[in-house]
This record gives C-alpha cells, structure tokens and sequence, in this order.
C-alpha cells in the first residue's frame, strides 16, 4: 500500500445519544481513489464529514478516537486551516449565487481576505478550471452568475472551486447523485484525471460508480466497517457475507 | 355522482369565487377614494416654492413645507442609521440560533414590541431621552421611529436568511473561511434584496407616523440641523395645520399629505423593484 495521508483510528461519532459510527480503522493512500460505499444511513457521509470536521456546524455530536492527517490529529487542529487543505463537495451544486464564475472559483481566497495579484488570480481560476474540466465551456463567459450553468457543469465548478485551495485531499460526497448520467460520466473521468495530483475520497451509494473508478473500497454497515481492500478484490472476491449481498444487491 | 350534485358544487365554486373578488374589489375602492380626494385636494398646492420655502405666517401667501421635508427625511435616516446594524444583527442571531433561550425571548419581545401602540413608545422616548435632555430634539424622534423600525427588520432579515440554503453556508465553511466571514461575505450579499426590502418596509411605515414625534421631535417651524433640537416632520405638520382653524394651512395639509403619499409609495415601488431583481 502507498503512503498514507489520513488514518482513521478506533473512530466513534455520536449525534446525541445515537452511535452513528463505532470503532472504524481506514487509512486513505496518497494520490488514490477510495470509495465509501454502503446502504443509505450506514454512516458512509457522516464520516467524510468528521474528516474535514463539518460535522461541528451539527450540535450536539461527539467524536472519540483520532482521525490524523499527514499524522496529526486533525481534532487538535485549527478547523480553518484543516478545511482549506482538504477540500470538499457536496452532493447538490452549490456555487455561490451572487457570484460569477470567476468569483467562485477564487471565492476561497476573496472570502479568507487573502489578497493576490490580478495576474494571479486569472493564473488560479484557469488551472483550476482547467483541471475541473470546465474551462472549454466557460473561458468566454467567466463573469457570468455560476447558477446560470447546468447542474453537470455547476458541480464542476464546485471541484474547481475546492481545487483551487490546492487542497490535498478531495471530499466528495455522494458527487453525481443530483446529476444525470452524461453529466456524472464527465464527474467520473475527472475524478481518475484528478487522482494524479490529489488524494480523494468518494462517498457513494453506487456501487457500479465505486467500482468504475476507485482504487479501494471500503464498505460501510450501520455503523460498521465490514469490509476495507482494493475495489477489485472486493468486487471479485469479497470477504464477508455482508459486502457479497450488499454487492449483488440483496439489499442497500 | 349525480348530475345535480356536480351542478350544486359548480355553483358553489362560482359563488365562493364571486364572494373573494367582490370582497376585494370593495378594498380597492375607499383607497382609491382617498388617493383621489388628496389628489384632488393637495394637487393645487403642490409648487416648486412649496417644496422649498419655508411656512409662512398666517395671512401671508406662499410659504411650503421645505423644513417638514427636510425633517421627515433626517428623522427617518437618523432611525435607519440606528435600527439597521442592531435589527440586522438580532436578526442574524436568532437565524443562526433558531433554538437558543435568548432567540426564543427575543422572538416574545419582537412581537409585542410590533403590537405596542405608537402612542407608547413616544411616551416611553420622551421619559428616556427628552427629560434627561430637557428639550425636545431630532435624536428623541429618531429613536422613537428606530424602535418602531426594528421589529419590521429583525423580522424581515430572519425571515429571508432562514430561506437560504444551508448548502451555501456549508460550501464557504468547508472553504476553510471563519464563520464571521461566511456570514458577512456570503449569506447577507446572498439575502440582501430580503434584507433591504425589510428594511424600506420598515421606513415606509413609521415616516408617516405621528403620535411618536409629538413627545420627540415636536415640530419646529424652521429648518434645523442640530441633532440636538426639536425638527419639522411631514405626519407633525398635517396634524397640526388640519386641525388649524386657517384655510390656506388646511390647503398645506392637503399638499403635504400628498408628499408624504408620494413619498411612500415611491418606497413600495422600489421595494417591488428589489424583491423582483
């Protein structure tokens, strides 16, 4: 296995008094794909948020056991400085309204009052549509409303919008289910473009989307991991029970 | 269904429609009776000299309602100026803290402030600033009108920022920008035209109020700019020239009336024009 950027140790989340995740060990290799798949409500996005700690804006949560990031514990880090080096998406589009292309793709430097050149800034938002895939479509028209772009091509903008942080690692929750199929192929081929610069984890209930683009897989049960290796192993010879029925849809 | 049935609903449905629209038709009309009547009554006083002179004394021609203007604008600006920053951040708050003791409190205490008469909280100015003061002032009235105002934009701001979507306010914190930043820089600019309609709704009712201004800003037949000392208003100077036994202050109220009609109404206007961007 590669280098690891974030391991999840003896993980628990509570929200209130419900244990929504109990004792998860995941370690997320470098500048790799890893899917977390699972039946709604088995956890799979509450703990792609505890990674970049979103879960906080939810009272009443509690976590116990470590989540470390390049090994620091990421519970024992500003959430400010963690939240601008692994970025996130979400699973609906949501690009600033009140701003234009241009503006939400630097919207991560304007909003944190970090000043850059103009030089810069045009330099930033290229690239980072570039890698989003988007700039073909959008070059001519850069200060027009980001909410006037198809869902598809909204939800670009948002990883552009991510990237253009330079984050290490990319969240993606659950990325293509708010899109149609053309446009979640798009999502799908940048995904494995975008794994050659940045570490990223996907959370999805598709189970042929894991297997299509991640490197490894983990498969998540109420709560539990059951099962945790390379995509292709786990969708060719899976371990448990649980993973072979979830995959072949006994249930999930 | 039998036939005669369905016919005894379709006539229902025809009178209950008949009854909506008679019913508001019939609103339309005493407005349009008073807009005319003003119209008809004030029209003739409205000048270029009316609008920008100064009354004159009794028996004298000319003369306008220039200070009362004047007054009206100061006042509602100087109650802008102070219910703004404190309705929009209360506002703010009890958005954020939808479930906290002091949102629940502040919630009680908005709603009775919107139903207390007028009257009152000129009342309850005039015992906190005009007798500490001594005299009546431009500040007092601005107060009163500010209280009155900052129900409307606690009201308005919470109301427009529950509306946005949390997803905006989740996209900029997983940016990694503060939470104070999230709040200025994306979920107001993202509310504003709410939060600005609120806010001229709020100008819009107390520049026509008087009862609060009789106790504040009293009246002042000069132009005055001292915050400190008593100013003209629109509502002060229809009162007290309608109930003048003079006729040509009563042709004043009428021409002043249709000011502050135009005022307001120009106020609704912008206000549709925002809420429609």
């Amino acid at each position: 296995m590669k280098e690891s950027v974030l391991e999840v140790k003896e993980f628990d989340f509570y929200i209130g008094k419900n244990q929504i995740l109990n004792k998860i060990d995941l370690t997320f290799s470098r500048k790799q794909v890893t899917a977390i798949m699972g039946p709604s409500g088995c956890g799979k996005t509450s703990l792609i948020r505890c990674i970049n700690r979103m879960h906080e804006l939810v009272q009443d949560t509690k976590v116990e056991g470590q989540i470390r990031f390049y090994g620091k514990n990421i519970f024992e880090m500003d959430p400010i400085l963690l939240r601008r080096k692994i970025g996130m998406v979400f699973q609906r589009p949501n690009p600033f309204p009140t701003m234009s292309i241009f503006e939400n793709v630097i919207a991560g430097y304007r909003l944190n009052g970090i000043k850059l050149k103009k030089a810069d800034q045009n330099r930033i938002v290229e690239e980072s549509l570039k890698k989003a895939a988007l700039w073909e479509e959008v070059k001519d028209g850069l200060h027009r409303k980001g909410t006037f772009l198809s869902g598809g091509q909204q939800q670009r903008l948002c990883i552009a919008r991510a990237l253009a942080m330079n984050p290490r690692v990319l969240l993606l929750d659950e990325p293509t289910s708010a899109l149609d199929p053309k446009a979640t192929d798009h999502i799908e081929e940048l995904i494995v473009e975008l794994k050659k610069t940045v570490t990223i984890v996907l959370v999805t209930h598709n189970i042929a989307q894991a297997s299509r683009i991640s490197d490894f897989t983990a498969f998540l049960y109420i709560g539990e991991l059951i099962e945790y290796g390379s995509t292709q192993k786990m969708f060719t010879v899976p371990e448990d029970k649980r993973t072979e029925e979830y995959l072949t849809g006994k249930f999930g | 269904m039998k036939k005669s049935a369905i016919g005894a609903r379709i006539i229902k449905d025809r009178l209950f429609t008949g009854i909506i629209f008679a019913f508001s038709a019939a609103l339309i009309i005493p407005l349009i009776m008073i807009l005319s009547h003003i119209l008809q009554k004030g029209a003739s006083s409205i000048t270029p000299a009316f609008l920008t002179h100064l009354p004159a004394p009794v028996g004298e021609a000319g003369g306008g309602i220039y200070n009362a203007i004047i007054g009206t604008l100061y006042l509602v600006g100087l109650a802008s100026l102070l219910s703004v920053p404190i309705g929009m951040a209360t506002g703010i708050y009890m958005s954020e803290n939808k479930n906290s003791k002091l949102s629940y409190f502040v919630r009680i205490c908005v709603e009775v402030l919107q139903g207390t008469p007028s009257i009152v909280v000129g009342i309850i100015t005039y015992l906190w600033v005009v007798k500490p003061m001594g005299h009546f002032s431009v500040l007092a009235g601005g107060i009163a009108l500010g209280i009155m105002m900052l129900p409307v934009i606690i009201r308005s701001t919470e109301e427009t920022l529950n509306l946005i979507p949390h997803s905006l306010k989740e996209a900029s914190l997983a940016l990694g920008v503060p939470y104070y930043r999230t709040i200025l820089k994306v979920i107001v600019p993202s509310a504003f035209s709410g939060i600005l309609t609120g806010i001229l709704l709020g100008v819009a009712r107390v520049a026509g109020e008087t009862a609060p201004l009789l106790f504040t800003a009293f009246g002042n037949p000069f132009i005055n700019y001292n915050i400190l000392k008593p100013m003209a208003s629109l509502p002060l100077m229809i009162f007290t020239y309608a109930t003048s036994p003079y006729e040509e202050w009563h042709n004043y109220a009428w021409g002043a009336s249709l000011v502050l009609i135009g005022f307001i109404l120009a106020l609704s206007l912008i206000t549709k024009g925002v809420t429609r961007r």
